[in-house]
């Protein structure tokens, strides 16, 4: 009995020291980015590179906040950046409750034409689809604005904003919405007063996926807004920055820090709902 | 949805004051509305109507015109009108097919996720059932830095992996040279350039894919993993099974249709995949580095700019991922995903 206990638990810490190597291994390139964004440039360019800064320095970041190198300060595409993203998960998320209620309340003749369309859409590769969209944006006189790329994020995320919220409206129980309706109230009304408030939680966690689909696409960004530096996005920016920038990897991994920093730590606070929401979303469907 | 019943006997009076029943106002404009969309059973269609547009406007038509286009000769004197654009039938694939470029950039894909699709699978499948096994604190911590090695930007992800392997200053080279030699280790690692050509940088790159890739791997194989009624993993023990028998015996045979969507997923995305090779392989400097995507971007985006024969080659692009993704909606029905 002793023996059994003790190999269990000596097997328990095997796997403990297991977990705790991956997520080391896991996590070294994103504690590499932020401890080189600390240093100073004798330290990045040492023989002996070092985990952690010895003498951490906000030079680097001094640099970025500057914006010496481009011309426009950190804040300008970080307003960009936040700009395009919240218009496309508005605009996003509206829309797509609309389709989730006629595809999770209704049942009509192409619901599951419509469905298999949404899960092919999201497959088409952008690289292929930004030619033509680019094509279409300059004769429009889209190009070099962020409300083409609005547009463009809109439609592109919502696929999975859909097929996501489809669950979410698919489990607001319905006879609430009868009672309702049974207490005279219209349509307009039930959407507004008992659909939207329980489906709340569900655009919240939707809209994650969205904002971050808008918040690090780079092909239409980077194709879109070409040469025209004060539209750029953030992570066209960290790619511009660090094509200019060649060895100055302070500068870089500051710029770079400063645009993944905030959406991990926004991940780590909704780690737990998120799981869930991302199987179900990927698998489940 | 919903039906409304108003004006319909039954509904008391309002408490303002009782209105008189029999004179029935006329219907207002949102009212006839209502009556028409009952009438003809339009209210999913309506709703379906803003997605439908959007998408159809800023995907479904763009996708048409690629295969217009790749039918055309469209390049710069066509995009700033000075010729009309003509159609040229086939010529554009013939062209690619006598490409030695894309024969190339071809091969690349392909080699490329034939290699990093199962190494992310494996990766993916070993920490899920690690994660099965841990503690729920453990788990939520192992879990938690994969979820955030999952949610780094694209962009960053790539810039920070060049940043570890530059060889002046990055760890990789620094860590190799230190290695013991019969590990592969040694001095004539320091200043070794690991984007300069295809088979290092395509090296790094899986490396960067299987870290940004496992993590969604991991997570959903636990997810199915935890379907698995904990008796039939008990009693097999009990049977005397190990755990490689275990998991092919019980675990993969449950887990087959997941795995299958899991597989077809990563396909689509590493064959399909773009901004990593962008930024590794530096922009579009290093031709013989073009993957399938890259060398079709550039085709279109650099001067002068082919826009028929990179529409040729995305419409190829498309076409094989599209094949892909029958495959995975297939998966994804027989799933039930389609309710």
């Amino acid at each position: 009995m002793t023996t059994m206990t003790w190999s269990r638990k000596s097997r328990r810490a095997g796997l403990n020291l297991l977990g705790v190597l991956v997520a080391l291994v896991t996590l070294f390139p994103i504690l590499y980015m932020v401890a080189t964004a600390f240093k100073p440039a004798n330290e990045i360019y040492s023989l002996t590179p070092h985990p952690i800064p010895l003498h951490p320095t906000l030079a680097n970041f001094r640099t970025v906040f500057k914006g010496s190198v481009i011309g426009h300060p950190y804040w300008t595409f970080l307003a960009n950046s936040l700009f395009v993203t919240l218009s496309a998960v508005v605009a996003s998320s509206l829309i797509a409750l609309l389709a989730a209620i006629a595809l999770a309340r209704f049942r009509f003749r192409f619901r599951t034409t419509y469905l298999i369309m949404l899960l092919i859409v999201q497959m088409l590769p952008q690289q292929a689809l930004v030619i033509s969209l680019y094509l279409d944006f300059r004769s429009l006189g889209l190009l070099d604005s962020l409300v083409g790329l609005i547009l463009v994020y809109t439609a592109f995320a919502l696929p999975v904003t859909i097929w996501m919220l489809r669950n979410f409206v698919a489990a607001v129980p319905r006879q609430m919405e009868e009672a309702a309706a049974i207490d005279g109230a219209g349509p307009y009304r039930v959407f507004w007063r008992i659909m939207l408030p329980l489906v709340a939680p569900g655009l919240v966690a939707t809209s994650v996926f969205a904002f971050i689909f808008a918040y690090n696409e780079f092909i239409f960004a980077l194709t879109f807004l070409g040469t025209d530096q004060s539209h750029f996005t953030l992570p066209i920016y960290v790619q511009f920055f660090y094509g200019r920038q060649g060895a100055d990897w302070g500068a870089i991994m500051a710029t770079s820090t400063l645009f993944t920093i905030p959406v991990l730590a926004f991940f780590l606070l909704i780690q737990r709902r998120l799981a869930s929401g991302l199987v179900a979303g990927a698998v489940k469907g | 949805m919903v039906r409304t019943i108003q004006g319909q006997p039954g509904i008391p009076p309002s408490p303002a004051g009782p209105a008189p029943r029999h004179v029935k106002p006329p219907a207002t404009l949102r009212q006839r509305g209502g009556q028409w969309i009952r009438r003809y059973r339009a209210a999913p269609y309506l709703l379906l109507l803003p997605s439908a547009a959007v998408i159809g406007a800023l995907v479904l038509w763009p996708t048409v015109q690629i295969g217009m286009f790749s039918f055309q000769n469209y390049g710069l004197p066509q995009v700033l009108g000075v010729v009309p654009t003509q159609w040229v039938g086939f010529s554009n694939y013939s062209q690619i097919l006598h490409d030695s470029e894309f024969w190339l950039s071809l091969r690349i894909s392909l080699l490329f996720a034939v290699v990093v699709v199962p190494l992310t699978l494996i990766v993916g499948t070993l920490v899920g059932l690690l994660l099965s096994h841990l503690g729920s604190k453990m788990r939520t911590f192992v879990s938690g830095a994969a979820l955030l090695a999952w949610a780094t930007p694209v962009v960053s992800a790539s810039v920070i992996f060049v940043w570890l392997a530059d060889p002046d200053g990055g760890v990789v080279d620094w860590s190799l040279s230190k290695l013991p030699a019969w590990l592969g280790g040694g001095a004539h690692w320091s200043g070794f350039s690991w984007t300069n050509s295809a088979l290092p940088a395509y090296t790094l790159l899986t490396v960067l894919l299987i870290w940004t890739g496992f993590p969604f791997i991991a997570v959903t194989v636990l997810a199915g993993l935890r379907t698995i009624p904990a008796e039939l993993h008990e009693s097999a023990r009990v049977d005397g099974a190990s755990g490689w028998g275990i998991f092919w015996r019980i675990t993969y045979p449950l887990l087959k249709p997941i795995f299958l969507v899991l597989l077809l997923l990563s396909i689509i995305w590493d064959f399909g995949v773009f901004t990593q090779v962008y930024i590794v392989t530096g922009e579009l400097g290093n031709r013989d580095e073009y993957n399938l995507g890259i060398y079709e971007y550039s085709r279109a985006f650099t001067q002068p700019p082919a826009y028929g024969m990179a529409s040729a080659l995305a419409f190829i692009l498309t076409i094989v991922l599209l094949i892909i993704t029958v495959g995975y909606v297939r998966a994804s029905v027989r799933q039930g995903a389609i309710q």
